[in-house]
């Protein structure tokens, strides 16, 4: 069924299973997304040595797509640095605008291709994006701190 | 007439089509925006093949036609709501949205000494169930003018709580705007002691029809309201035409919101006069051609009878959600019987999240609306950080709410992996 496309396994693991998800009291930048056409939330803090992403952690609520996505960004982000991480959020948007035509570059993305299926699905694809939205704006806020 | 949904789906082309690989189209989604029968589709596109130019402009015999046909649309609208002015009561706008806007930008404008003119002695009333057209116009309003906003409050069983009305509807109260049906739970607003409150007050009674007025019959004069928004779309009608009823003397002293052409009596290079209402709030060529769809449109409701379009979504509704009940772990964010409630049916499935409902209900044919639907305020009081909304029209039937109810029990197994 098309539907299992969207919904992977690893996909509703992460869901039942979400990773990092808890927010770290201290952190060096905070920020707030909400996905206004569901009202999807995501909380995420980052901290930060030097350039290296030492944790990212979150809260929210919402549908299995979006707290999956962001639950295995944390888990893929964390430890890289932020040119590292740049690499792989700009590979995971170009994955979401592939609308179904790309399967994802498992080298980078890892477990994230498993989205690949949401991209066929447009009215999803800002859901998978939440959390990866934040994540660059969080990025810069504790750069410019 | 007898009432055959299998005789009006007929009338409306978007049936014949399937969905998600030949799936038949279960259109759960009326409240959001209705599908439009063949007569309306028609005599929007005979508009523009035969009689298109610009209405009140001109002396030609197009112009006469188009003129004729928008103002006809005017009469048609003026019927269908029980107008007691007539078709000057009726202004047309591009949505209800904007309707509301006029009211509160008009408002705005409104100088020292109008009726209408808003200072921080004053109070502006909405309600906790608004959708957001209807409340974020008002609370700018507020906002600019420094007006206080103040609200009623939903009870835990989905009702406004008008047990302190007169705390609520206060002296010094100008504006009461509230929805006749909520888009979220269903229910229908008691008007009665909300309008008699206000008006002992002094204050305008601004009704937001949207969910109603294409769901039962409607009387101005019997709601007693001062002032009546809807949008055609959801009635029926193309999408780019609103409504705004009001009684003639308030339209009069309202001040216009949009200026321009049409709207005018006299101009010179530094003052100008307005033209009487309707005109003065029709400022540029307007939606001709979605006016006429939108009469189309209200004749259609009207042939097969306002009373029984509600009397056959009445008793769907009560179908629906003696079904409903019977689904695990369901909780219906509104009214759970039919006394005063309308056809938009909201729930939550314990936690799967509604957008994953509705995902796996398209797969299913099934259309659906998720999410706050433009009512943060509500699903924070509710409790419901989303839902999902099932609203019917006169279009489905019963084998649509049994399409519906397998979807959810397939959606619950489909997640029972989680």
């Amino acid at each position: 069924m098309e539907l299992d496309s969207l919904y992977q396994e690893v996909i509703l693991d992460h869901y039942k299973h979400p990773q990092h998800k808890g927010l770290n009291p201290t952190f060096d930048a905070q920020v707030h997304h909400v996905n206004t056409s569901c009202g999807d939330e995501i909380t995420l803090n980052i901290n930060l040595e030097e350039n290296l992403i030492k944790s990212l952690t979150w809260d929210g609520q919402g549908c299995s797509i979006s707290q999956a996505s962001v639950s295995m960004m944390a888990d893929l982000l964390i430890g890289k640095t932020l040119q590292e991480a740049a690499v792989v959020v700009n590979s995971f948007s170009e994955l979401m605008a592939s609308k179904g035509t790309s399967a994802g570059d498992p080298e980078i993305l890892e477990d994230a291709v498993s989205f690949a299926g949401v991209s066929k699905f447009p009215g999803r694809v800002k859901c998978a994006l939440l959390g990866w939205m934040a994540f660059k704006d969080v990025a810069i806020q504790a750069q410019t701190k | 007439m007898s009432f055959s949904v299998a005789q009006i789906r007929k009338d409306f082309p978007i049936f014949e089509r399937t969905v998600r690989d030949g799936k038949k189209l279960i259109y759960l989604d009326s409240g959001a925006t209705s599908q439009k029968p063949t007569a309306v589709i028609e005599a929007e596109s005979n508009f523009y093949r035969f009689h298109n130019s610009a209405a009140h402009r001109g002396v030609h015999q197009l112009a006469e036609e188009a003129t004729d046909a928008y103002e006809g649309a005017r009469e048609i609208v003026a019927k269908f709501l029980g107008s007691p002015g007539g078709a000057s009561e009726i202004v047309f706008t591009k949505s209800a949205t904007e309707s509301l806007n006029l009211l509160a930008y008009a408002m705005g404008n409104a100088p020292f000494g109008n009726r209408f003119s808003l200072t921080s002695a004053d109070r502006i009333v909405v309600t906790e169930m608004e959708h957001h057209s209807n409340l974020v116009p008002w609370q700018q309003l507020a906002a600019r003018t420094g007006a206080e906003l103040a609200w009623f409050g939903v009870t835990p069983n989905s009702r406004l709580d008008l047990s302190s009305i007169k705390d609520v509807i206060t002296p010094n109260t100008k504006v009461v705007a509230l929805t006749h049906q909520s888009n979220v739970l269903g229910t229908i607003n008691p008007l009665a002691e909300i309008v008699t409150r206000a008006h002992e007050v002094g204050a305008v009674v601004i009704l937001d029809a949207c969910q109603s007025a294409p769901h039962m019959a409607i009387d101005v004069k019997t709601l007693g309201i001062d002032f009546l928004v809807f949008s055609g779309h959801k009635a029926l009608g193309p999408t780019g035409i609103g409504v705004l009823w009001g009684r003639s003397e308030l339209l009069d002293e309202l001040p216009p919101f949009l200026f321009g052409g049409s709207m005018i009596e006299m101009v010179t290079m530094t003052t100008a006069t307005w033209a009487p209402v309707p005109q003065k709030f029709e400022a540029g060529v307007p939606n001709m051609a979605q006016a006429v769809g939108l009469g189309a449109a209200l004749e259609y409701l009207t042939q097969l009878g306002m009373n029984n379009v509600h009397a056959h979504e009445l008793a769907l509704t009560g179908y629906l959600l003696e079904k409903l009940k019977s689904i695990k772990e369901i909780r219906i964010v509104g009214p759970s019987n039919t006394d005063n409630r309308g056809s938009a049916v909201s729930f939550t499935l314990a936690d799967i999240h509604p957008h994953d409902v509705g995902q796996f209900l398209d797969s299913q044919g099934i259309a659906v609306r998720t999410g706050q639907h433009c009512a943060w305020p509500l699903a924070k009081r509710m409790d419901v950080p989303a839902s999902t909304r099932a609203s019917l029209y006169l279009y489905n039937d019963e084998s649509d709410c049994d399409v519906l109810i397998d979807g959810i029990i397939g959606a619950q197994r489909y997640f029972g992996r989680l």
